[in-house]
Formats: C-alpha cells, structure tokens, sequence
C-alpha cells in the first residue's frame, strides 16, 4: 500500500469517525424532539435555535456530574464496562461502504474504511461483542438491578442473534459473498435485496431492534421495573458513554440493515445519470456522490423508524420475548432459508 | 339467574384470527397513529414570550388606583373586606394630617391594606363594593408563584398604582 492510500485510510477512518459521533450525538436530540412532536408536544427548543445546542448542553453536564463509583463495586470492571461499550460500537462501522468510489487526479478512492471479504461476519462478531459491555458494567456494579438487566440483556442477545443470523443467510445464499462491497454492488440500481426477502428483512429488522435494545425489546434497561436496569449505578459521563453507544448502535444496525436489504449507495436511475454527464470520471464522481446523499438518507430514515417505534410500541413481557425469539423467528427464517433455496433451484432450473 | 338489568351480554372469547396474532397489522395501524400525531399542530404556548389569551372579563390582581391628581382613593371605609366572601382584605384606617393633602384625597386614608392572595379568590366583589373606584383587579397581572407564605401577603407597597413619573426621565 502506497503512503497516499495510508493517508487517505487515515483521514477517511477519522472521518466516519466524527460523523457516527456526530450522528449519535444529534440522535439524542432527534429522540427527544420526535418523542414530542409524536405526543404533541414541541420538545427541546431553549439551547440555541430550535433547541439544537441541546446535545452539547447535556454532554455538559453529564461531564460536570459527580463521577460517582459504588463502594462495594468492581472499581475496575466498573469502569471497563461502558469503555468496551463505547468501543466496540464505534468499531462496527468500519466496514461499511458509505459510497461507490470516487476518481480525484487519477487515484480511486474507495468511499469504505476496510474492504474485507468477511464483512457481514465482521459486523456480527463486533456487535455481539457489544453486549459485553452491558455484562460487565451490570456486573460490576454489585446491584441486582444491574444483574438482572445485565442477565436480560445477554440472553436477549443471544436469543436473537440466532434468527438473525439465518434471516441473513438467505441473503448469503442469493449473493454469494460476505463482503459488504460485492452484496451492495450486486444490488445496482433498483434492483434491491428487499425484493427478494422481503420475509428476511422483516425478521432482521425485529431482530436489529432486540440487538440495540431499543422499545419494544429495551428489557435490558426497562425504567419501570429495572429502573435502569445494566447502568442503574451510572452516573456523569460513564452513563453518558452507555446511552451514547445505544445510539451508535442504531446507527450502525440502520447502516447495516440499508447495506444489506436497500441497495446501499444505489439508488434508482443511477445508470440513466451515468449516460446522462459526457465525461466519464465526472460522471462517476457525481454519481457516487448522489449514491453517498442516498445511503445516508435511507440511513436516517430507519433511524427515525427506531425511533417512531420506542414512541409507539410498548415494551414486550419477559416471556413474550423468548416465545417470539425462539418459537416464532427461528422457525420463520429457517422457513425463509427453504424458500429462498427453493428459489434458487427453480430459477436455475428454468433459465 | 334473573338478569338484574338487560344490559347484560354474553361474553365469547373468540380464537384470534391469523392477521391478529401476527400482531404486524396492529403494529402498522399503531405507527400510523403516532404518524398522525406527528405532523399535528402543537398545542403549546411557549410561555415567557407568548401569553395565552385572556378573556375580556378575566380578573387579575389588584390595584390601588389614585386619582388624576396622583391622591390616593381609598377611604379606608372597610366595604371591600366587608364584601370579601374569603377574607382576604385587612386595613387599618388613619385620619390626615395637614400638609398630606396632596398624598390623600379624603381625610381619612388606609394606613395599612393587606390582600392575602392565598385567601383571595379572585372574585372581584371588591371592586364591586367600593364606592371610591379606589380597588379594581387588572387585567394584565397576575400574582406570581413564590416560595413564602409572608411574601403572599400584598401590602400598600406592592399595591396602590405607582405615581405616573412622566416627567425628569
């Protein structure tokens, strides 16, 4: 690898960097004004105009917060928790391609921070890392508040990582390749996956939220009954790297979830563009742009469907959510699995 | 058993049909609730800078008014506490001295008048009673949240009209 691509790496890492933390920091502040318009009410609109300093005023303050640690705790696990949190949720975009390549002074610039072939099993292991993080601070914190979200939270976890595991393989199976790149690259145009699993995308979709622990699936944290559950004995700013590693994670699972099912950086008409501009590199340049604008707008609106869910559904009861997981999921993506196979077949049977 | 009314019915629990228990239509119709609720206008008045209407009889808190050669009305002939269903009002009278003829208009002034805005009611009886047009409830004040029970007590101070300082400003 050449000096210049290093560089390029470099500052393309620290750029998604900033803009998944920005992304997470203003998803606090879209959560709180969607919350209100959703129950009629107009949300923050004090701190700047529109409310838009909010974000910054309470990173203030949970920064100035006392940063208080249980006496009876495990001071260095308590600690690591929401640090591995944090971490990992951060890691997962890495491998997500944001855009198509751009040509600028003859080099090619690939709109992805690391191009590995096993990108979707990069993506599973990290964020099945996450829940660790939940774990150890519940842990941790010697409560049994704590434990018990934390315990919820790691059999949740489990519980539907399987049935998204195989809702994905019948994606696996039609592309045939776990890189990121080739899955949205064979989706060029409009010729998204969601068309073909339509069943898959909804049994990933119910399975991405149980992963962020968001509404209807938040048992890990349920402030009524756990009052906090996992980050009850949080406070300042370690509280604040937990909820801010929630909203990266929605980040990421929206990411995933518009890589995987709606065609990534392609959008509709991407070819007629190409033909429409003479010059070539420009052509390519504005297309992956337009296909840049186009991943992200299909990321916020599945981040803003996350959140008009928490603020419609809610929460499910403990058992509920087992029986879902493993009694209803799991049979339906394996049902989906013998469908798509059979799908397969009859298309190759029939050209 | 003799039914005690007719209003009552036989109760059936009926086996839930497949679109129900795949519980994803309900889910649609909630989200398009909230969807509704969304794009509706928002019912509230942002406070400090905007007020909500008041109507044109609302009553506000009181005023000790003077009249146009800036004397003070009241008489202190005690019918506003006399009038009071609540109580509210006390005073005390004093008789005027020589040389206080521009600070009173009759010879006999309210040394003290308390209002006690906790008892107050609002009714504007006294207003009503007075003879004088001395007390009236205004209608762009109100008594304001405090955190003592003394500070609730209105006296002459807080009270009567301020003196219109239109001139040396």
């Amino acid at each position: 690898m050449e000096s210049v691509d290093l560089l390029y790496k470099a500052i393309y890492i620290l750029a998604i960097f900033g803009i998944t933390l920005l992304i997470a920091t203003y998803s606090t502040y879209f959560e709180r004004k969607i919350a209100a318009f959703i129950q009629d009410r107009v949300g923050p609109n004090r701190a700047g105009p529109a409310g838009l300093l909010q974000p910054l005023a309470d990173a203030g303050k949970l920064f100035f917060k006392e940063d208080f640690i249980p006496a009876k705790s495990n001071k260095a696990l308590f600690i690591l928790g929401p640090g591995v949190a944090m971490l990992v949720a951060t890691m997962s975009s890495a491998v997500i391609p944001f855009g198509d390549r751009l040509i600028v002074g003859g080099h090619e610039i690939v709109l992805q921070a690391i191009e590995v072939n096993i990108g979707v099993l990069y993506i599973f292991g990290v964020v099945s890392l996450g829940v660790y993080g939940l774990m150890i601070g519940g842990w941790a914190s010697n409560n049994k508040y704590s434990l018990l979200g934390a315990i919820r939270a790691a059999s949740q976890n489990i519980s539907y990582e399987l049935a998204m595991g195989l809702s994905l393989i019948a994606v696996l199976m039609m592309t045939g390749s776990l890189s990121l790149r080739e899955i949205a690259e064979q989706q060029a145009g409009f010729n998204w996956n969601i068309w073909y699993q339509p069943l898959g995308f909804i049994i990933f979709l119910v399975c991405a939220f149980a992963e962020c622990n968001r509404t209807p699936f938040d048992l890990p944290e349920s402030e009524a009954e756990l009052i906090g559950g996992y980050h009850t004995e949080y406070g300042s700013m370690k509280l604040g790297m937990y909820l801010f590693a929630e909203y990266i994670n929605i980040f990421v699972a929206s990411a995933v979830m518009s890589t995987l099912y709606f065609g990534a950086y392609n959008f509709p008409f991407m070819e007629n563009l190409r033909q429409a501009i003479s010059d070539p590199i420009l052509a390519n340049n504005v297309v992956t742009l337009v296909g840049v604008v186009a991943m992200f707008t299909k990321i916020f609106l599945f981040i803003f469907f996350f959140m008009w869910v928490r603020w419609t559904l809610p929460r499910f009861r403990y058992d509920q959510l087992m029986k879902l997981g493993w009694k209803i999921l799991i049979p339906l993506a394996i049902l989906n699995i013998i469908l798509t196979a059979g799908g397969i077949l009859l298309k190759d049977y029939l050209f | 058993m003799e039914p005690l009314s007719n209003r009552r019915k036989q109760v059936e629990k009926k086996e839930m049909t497949f679109a129900e228990r795949a519980y994803l239509p309900a889910i649609a119709q909630g989200l398009s609730i909230t969807l509704k609720h969304f794009f509706k206008k928002k019912a509230t008045i942002q406070y400090p800078e905007q007020t909500r209407e008041r109507s044109s009889v609302w009553r506000g808190l009181h005023v000790l008014k003077r009249d146009e050669e800036g004397r003070e009305r009241c008489t202190a002939c005690g019918l506003c506490a006399v009038a009071c269903p609540a109580e509210a009002i006390t005073m005390t009278a004093g008789e005027r001295k020589v040389g206080e003829e521009n600070l009173y208009r009759e010879e006999k002034y309210a040394v003290t008048y308390e209002v006690n805005m906790l008892r107050c009611i609002f009714c504007g009886l006294c207003e009503e009673a007075c003879p004088k047009a001395a007390i009236f409830l205004q209608d762009d004040k109100i008594a304001p949240a405090r955190f003592e029970r003394d500070e609730f007590i209105y006296g002459k101070d807080r009270l009567v009209e301020p003196l219109k300082t239109t001139e040396t400003k």
